[in-house]
């Protein structure tokens, strides 16, 4: 199927703080099967960044191999990109993390590049709360391959060629609390009115900030017996709270019942308000938030929303006390020590 | 131990540990045997065990400093040096030296006739590893991301970087750093990281040794095809597999030289000195950056682990960062578009951006998939080959960029010649020596670097017979120089070692003594 997108838009689109209309955050027109669940989740990405004003060659997105890392092309253009190779983005977004602090990193991955071939990368991105979005678009299964079991594909669910899932699958967001990550969350690329908060949050979130978004594949993954369907996620969608990200000096929009809503104030001055849905759950306390995670995954429910936050997140910048300058700014004569101080090694050397 | 007894040359002298009686078939008639009871005079003069099995070293070096007559207050100084701070731990180490020395002056006639002399002939050289010469040299080249995963011998690169990134690179007063440096999960994200800030713009370098450069193989594809530069220092090892991981080898050169799947091939350097390896560190960043790909030094165990001496570091304070072409937000506003991979220049290296440099114009996808000028995802044949066919014209371009070979003569003039590299410099000089006396006359050429230059070319081709000494079993460089210029295997007579020891003078002067003797009389008289 191929058509060429009207160039044509209106005149009048909206513009943000920046002058910019939504369509200088789109990418290129998506080759992806029609009706995929990532290309919702790339359409939430666009109008994530045209709200929150993100000033796209300040932000790079990177991602590794598959049907997910193929989107990274599917929105902001005007952004740079690496297509890395298959389960190694988390090393190239820390290598251009630590070269550049000032950008925002959106990393872009699937369940087979993360929770398999990747799983070692993953864990250790987390583990180093590296500054940067990281999206799992979660289909269950390796579409580019046409439709292998992945790592987090149900137990006992059935893919398209009918066969059983017959190992334990992986539960991202759990491991991901688990290992430290300081930001974690769930959504359904069907959602857009949870991911859109969701990501504006992950953006400001300083340190790693996980998202792990059930992305239903429309070509092999979305028959009766499969657990990542639209249908049973639908289904089984149990949501923790309702999610508005607010940033700093905006006005207050939502309101919320005395008693059910959290406010979480992020290091800008920004917040995410949350209503809360779950019972005995905190966002704020590891504890409740694994207990919620395992007490849905046994009624086979998928929760979503802000499962877990740490505010007070340091990132590894600040772990490894790298120097507020961004690394690849630093000139010679901040870095080079000179023919006087190697004069003193050659002495110490004699 | 019948293999040090063996070792011995005859006329030679073995030192040995007489506690116990030495069982007779060590004993060979032509050879000189000292021993020294060492088990037996720690036992009598320490108690704590630990101390017991370590004295024995002491007290076996005490022993040789009398018998070869070195200076003791030399030995005053090591000790002084290497327990700085552990003060308390040097009069037990003297007593140990001294035991050692009054048991030789009470047993043997000494000292030798072979000894150990002062002499003042190395003028201002220092005295220093390949691996912290490696580091510093980075320190030097403004890099300032590091990412590694620990693995023998290549470990004290990065830690030397990093104690000398503590004095250098330290704001004294904040604590903040102008460097960043990340212990990996493994080899594979060490090269990610390093591609990842590169391509960011900064100055990045990995450290390993030949498994770890197996495993960075695909990502030294993504490199060289995405071109996005990359240093990496490997430290050689004997392999394959974990082989022999302390012991000194140069046998990655093909696994280097042709790193990843499809067509790839990658720059090499080949240090042969510590200030070589200081001075290709800084280089090899000038060379990744100017080239838009991997660049990977070879060094090896030898070199890396164990102190040489070698020419003071020298660094020229005018020298700026060849950082290659790289536009910026002012040059990118005057274009009309910006191609990623269009070859401006016609030497075949397109002009780069870092991200983040201008709102609307250089944005563009860095990718391993095939892609047009423009950075646009194509499976298109015709694309593809062009963009293949300008990284050779690259290559072509970086011959004469990389450090010239060293030629021993202003101009070829004998039939033989031979040729080397890395570490088999020590052992190859001292082979001329041994060849001028013997009156036989062979022209040298030590290369540095990969690919080969036309100096290569010429040399190989203005001798009837070129000896190419290498340490490795299957003649790797003899191969890369059949490959790459087509030399005829017939006049490329390989002399090897691999044993995991560096090769020795007298090693090169065999086979190319038995390669001379069973050449046709003629021919030999010719050289």
């Amino acid at each position: 199927m191929t058509y060429i997108r009207p160039k044509f838009r209106h005149p009048e689109l909206p513009k943000n703080k920046l002058g910019y209309s939504v369509d200088y955050y789109e990418g290129a027109l998506s080759t992806l099967c029609a009706g995929c669940g990532h290309d919702s989740i790339s359409a939430a990405i666009v109008k994530a960044c045209f709200e929150m004003n993100i000033e796209p060659h300040r932000l790079a997105k990177l991602s590794g191999i598959g049907c997910s890392s193929k989107t990274p092309t599917y929105f902001l253009s005007n952004s740079h990109g690496f297509n890395s190779v298959h389960g190694r983005m988390p090393s190239v977004a820390t290598g251009a993390n630590l070269a550049n602090r000032d950008l925002i990193y959106f990393g872009v991955s699937g369940d087979g590049d993360t929770a398999s071939i990747g799983m070692g990368q993953f864990v250790h991105a987390i583990r180093r709360n590296l500054n940067m979005v990281y999206i799992v678009m979660n289909n269950g299964c390796y579409g580019l391959t046409k439709g292998q079991d992945s790592a987090t594909a149900d137990q006992g669910s059935k893919n398209k060629s009918g066969n059983v899932n017959l190992f334990e699958s992986i539960d991202l967001a759990s491991m991901a609390i688990e290992l430290g990550a300081t930001f974690v969350a769930q959504s359904f690329s069907g959602d857009k009115t949870q991911l859109l908060p969701l990501l504006k949050a992950a953006m400001k979130h300083p340190g790693f900030a996980f998202i792990n978004v059930i992305s239903p594949c429309v070509t092999f993954n979305n028959n009766v017996g499969s657990t990542k369907s639209y249908d049973y996620v639908r289904e089984h969608i149990d949501a923790t709270a309702t999610v508005d990200f607010v940033p700093e000096m905006a006005e207050i929009t939502t309101e919320y019942e005395e008693g059910t809503s959290k406010k979480v104030k992020m290091h800008d001055g920004s917040y995410i308000a949350l209503s809360k849905l779950a019972q005995g759950w905190d966002p704020l306390n590891k504890l409740s938030a694994m207990n919620a995670i395992y007490h849905a995954r046994m009624n086979s429910e998928f929760l979503t929303g802000l499962l877990y936050v740490n505010p007070d997140s340091q990132d590894l910048h600040h772990i490894i006390q790298t120097t507020d300058k961004p690394l690849n700014e630093l000139t010679k004569a901040e870095i080079c020590p000179g023919s006087a101080a190697l004069k003193d090694i050659n002495l110490g050397l004699r | 131990m019948m293999n040090d007894v063996a070792s011995v040359k005859p006329g030679g002298y073995f030192m040995y540990d007489s506690t116990k009686k030495l069982h007779a078939e060590y004993i060979r008639p032509d050879i000189n045997y000292l021993g020294i009871p060492l088990m037996q005079m720690c036992n009598e003069n320490y108690s704590d065990p630990r101390q017991r099995q370590l004295f024995k070293n002491i007290i076996y070096v005490g022993a040789l400093s009398a018998l070869l007559d070195i200076e003791f207050n030399v030995f005053e100084d090591l000790l002084a040096e290497q327990f700085k701070g552990k003060e308390k731990l040097i009069p037990s180490n003297i007593k140990a030296l001294n035991l050692g020395i009054d048991y030789v002056k009470a047993n043997f006639t000494y000292p030798l006739d072979i000894r150990v002399e002062r002499r003042n002939l190395i003028g201002d050289s220092i005295m220093i590893d390949g691996n912290s010469a490696c580091g510093l040299g980075a320190v030097y080249a403004g890099a300032t991301v590091a990412a590694w995963y620990p693995i023998t011998p290549s470990t004290s690169v990065v830690e030397a970087f990093s104690s000398y990134a503590d004095e250098f690179r330290t704001d004294k007063i904040t604590g903040k750093r102008n460097v960043a440096i990340v212990q990996a999960e493994d080899e594979l994200a060490a090269i990610g990281m390093v591609i990842g800030a590169n391509w960011n713009g900064a100055r990045s370098f990995t450290a390993t040794s030949g498994p770890g450069l197996s495993l960075m193989n695909e990502f030294l594809g993504l490199a060289y095809f995405a071109e996005v530069p990359a240093v990496l220092i490997d430290v050689q090892r004997t392999g394959p597999s974990t082989g022999m991981p302390t012991r000194t080898q140069q046998s990655d050169i093909l696994e280097a030289a042709y790193a990843s799947h499809g067509d790839t091939k990658h720059i090499l350097l080949f240090p042969a000195t510590p200030k070589e390896c200081f001075d290709q560190t800084v280089d090899a960043f000038d060379l990744a950056e100017e080239l838009q790909t991997p660049v990977i030094m070879l060094t090896d165990l030898d070199l890396g682990m164990n102190d040489h001496v070698s020419p003071p570091f020298q660094w020229d304070d005018n020298r700026e960062y060849k950082r290659g072409k790289v536009l910026n937000a002012e040059m990118l506003e005057k274009m009309n578009r910006f191609g990623r991979y269009l070859d401006v220049d016609n030497d075949g290296i397109a002009y780069r951006t870092y991200p983040g440099t201008h709102p609307s114009k250089g944005s563009f996808f860095t990718r391993g998939t095939s892609r047009d000028e423009y950075a646009a995802y194509t499976e298109d044949g015709a694309a593809y080959k062009r963009n293949v066919d300008r990284l050779i014209k690259k290559w072509n371009t970086a011959k004469n960029m990389v450090p010239p070979p060293q030629l021993y003569q202003e101009k070829n003039q004998h039939k033989y010649g031979m040729f080397f590299f890395g570490t088999s410099q020590y052992a190859a000089e001292e082979a001329m020596d041994l060849l001028k006396e013997k009156k036989i006359g062979v022209d040298s050429i030590r290369i540095k670097a990969f690919p080969f230059n036309q100096t290569v070319e010429d040399f190989i081709n203005s001798h009837e017979k070129v000896f190419v000494i290498e340490q490795n079993r299957d003649a790797q460089m003899k191969s890369l120089l059949m490959i790459e210029m087509g030399a005829n295997p017939e006049k490329l007579i390989s002399v090897l070692n691999y044993d995991g020891m560096p090769i020795t003078a007298d090693n090169i002067m065999n086979q190319i003594s038995a390669h001379l003797s069973s050449a046709p009389k003629e021919a030999v008289a010719a050289i």
